[in-house]
């Protein structure tokens, strides 16, 4: 699936919840799903900063995708990164780096939106495309 | 003087706002109180009738604004009896009370091997301007520990005043743990040494009676913006002698004497400190916030805020698994507390869509959570306006909150 598809596959599943309680028990079960990064990497520079709940996040390139894995010690950071995840996983580090994020607006998550939102979304988005950038800076290097 | 909380909320517009179609709960008032009318009528008064820059205008308008600024720092010297008007500087704030003195004075009289005390609870306000002081001048900072429920020990304390401390700076009342720290035992103890104390009152301001006088401190500070002033502005309150013995932390405007291309003399105390041109709607705003103060009635205030603690404390002690950080003996209405092994970012998040707004975090105090072996709390604070309805309703969120999550 493309990242738009996963995008409209996520919006149509919160679309059943009626309400902001349905959405964050969602959200949370999705923390509970969320791929666990392996222990060794749950160190600071695995890290990603602006979160007031610790987010680890690591990626690692195979047959030219990239595969996210991640951990929060919050459930609700935890199943907000689980959703990037799906939407970025086992995608090119082109097509990540390009991808538009709407979904979050329309899921009803709008207020994680915010730049200084403690819980770091912008941030996680950044890393996520900054990693894809430095896979795809490598991949450039080797070919030349 | 009967407190009258329903006349009291009728003070303050923003709380009848609706959060997610849900009326706000505000509990963060640690972080910043809401406004009472009374203030932003100040504000838009200024603006509206008497807005002009002052000490310099020679009309009309400037010269009433200068007084009616000039009034505001009487009124805050007698709000916190200090013994004179001269001896309050206007500030941004809190930090920038304490950044100054660090720098001020803090930079004349620390030597080398020299030593500045804090406590262990100290807001990173009152702690980094230290560490860099004593970093600056090859000193050290010395450490008062506090116990499990967040009280001080003074004879710890009275132990740790060695020779080589030459400035105590110490929080009146912890913005993590509520505690209220036995200041005025401290700051005797300290001058039987004759070291100058510093006290960060940030918290004091809205909850306690601050009496200079009695307390004899060296320097005071606080901020307008946590006692229902505005924000941007602050007080620094400082013995005569010693802001007259410190040397001018910025310059430019206001703050000299007589300016040749080559040399300058400077103003004295304490427009010295208060380079450029003020905050006056904040000095304004702030002056009204202390009238309001004054006209509720601090006794009347202190008295209802110990009853809603109370209160409180005993109800969101009956949520099972809660582990409350902050029990000391004398305490503000500072109520921080985990449940269980939820992380307070979680709880936070659930009770901000049920329509309260509390703070969840380090709260500014890392070394504080790091004692406790936590990343963080909730913090629920509570101000004069808050309810024992309100804190049904934080109780049932947080049942709620902890259904979610176990």
């Amino acid at each position: 699936m493309t990242i738009q598809e996963i995008q409209e596959q996520i919006v149509k599943e919160f679309s059943y919840s009626e309400n902001w309680m349905d959405r964050y028990n969602h959200l949370i079960e999705m923390g509970k799903n969320c791929p666990v990064i392996e222990e060794k990497y749950k160190t600071k520079s695995f890290l990603i900063s602006g979160c007031q709940s610790r987010v680890w996040l690591h990626a690692a390139l195979n047959d030219g995708k990239i595969v996210f894995t991640a951990d929060s010690d919050a459930v609700i950071t935890k199943g907000i990164v689980n959703l990037l995840i799906r939407v970025f996983n086992k995608q090119q580090p082109d097509d990540i780096i390009n991808a538009d994020i709407s979904f979050i607006d329309d899921i009803g998550l709008k207020e994680h939106l915010s730049p200084t939102r403690s819980n770091g979304l912008m941030s996680m988005i950044k890393q996520m495309k900054l990693y894809a950038l430095a896979f795809k800076t490598k991949a450039q290097t080797k070919g030349e | 003087m009967a407190f009258d909380i329903n006349k009291v909320r009728a003070d303050f517009p923003i709380l009848s706002r609706k959060i997610y179609d849900k009326p706000l709960i505000y509990l963060d008032n640690a972080a910043t109180t809401q406004k009472p009318l009374a203030v932003i009528n100040r504000i838009s008064e200024y603006y509206t009738r008497e807005n002009c820059n002052i000490h310099r205008g020679v009309h009309l308008m400037s010269q009433e604004a200068t007084t009616a600024f000039e009034d505001t720092r009487e009124q805050v010297a007698g709000f916190i009896n200090a013994p004179s008007r001269e001896e309050i500087v206007f500030t941004k704030g809190t930090t920038e009370s304490i950044n100054l003195v660090a720098s001020a004075f803090g930079r004349k009289i620390l030597k080398k091997g020299d030593a500045v005390l804090v406590t262990g609870m100290e807001h990173h306000s009152n702690l980094v301007p230290w560490q860099l002081l004593c970093q600056e001048k090859e000193g050290s900072l010395k450490v008062l520990p506090f116990d499990e429920k967040g009280d001080v020990d003074i004879t710890v304390f009275e132990n740790m005043l060695s020779e080589d401390i030459k400035i105590v700076a110490l929080q009146h009342v912890s913005n993590a743990l509520g505690t209220i720290n036995p200041i005025k035992e401290m700051i005797s103890l300290a001058h039987k040494r004759d070291i100058p104390v510093l006290i960060d009152g940030a918290q004091a301001m809205s909850h306690l009676k601050v009496d200079i006088q009695d307390l004899d401190c060296d320097f005071y500070c606080f901020s307008g913006h946590k006692a229902y002033g505005p924000m941007g502005i602050g007080v620094l309150y400082g013995k005569k002698e010693h802001l007259e013995f410190m040397t001018p932390y910025q310059s430019g405007g206001q703050m000299v004497d007589r300016v040749s291309l080559y040399e300058t003399s400077f103003n004295e105390v304490p427009f010295k400190f208060e380079a450029g041109s003020p905050n006056v709607e904040g000095v304004l705003g702030m002056g009204a916030a202390l009238t309001y103060l004054e006209e509720t009635g601090m006794e009347e205030i202190m008295a209802y805020e110990d009853d809603l603690l109370d209160y409180a404390t005993q109800k969101i002690k009956t949520i099972e698994g809660i582990h409350l950080y902050g029990t000391a003996k004398a305490k503000i209405g500072v109520i921080s507390f985990n449940i269980g092994e939820i992380h307070p970012y979680d709880v936070g998040t659930i009770l901000d869509r049920l329509g309260i707004a509390v703070r969840t975090g380090h709260h500014c105090a890392q070394p504080v959570m790091d004692s406790f072996g936590i990343p963080g709390t909730v913090r629920a604070s509570i101000a004069l306006y808050n309810t024992k309805a309100e804190i049904d309703h934080l109780v049932e969120a947080l049942h709620q909150a902890k259904n979610m999550f176990t």
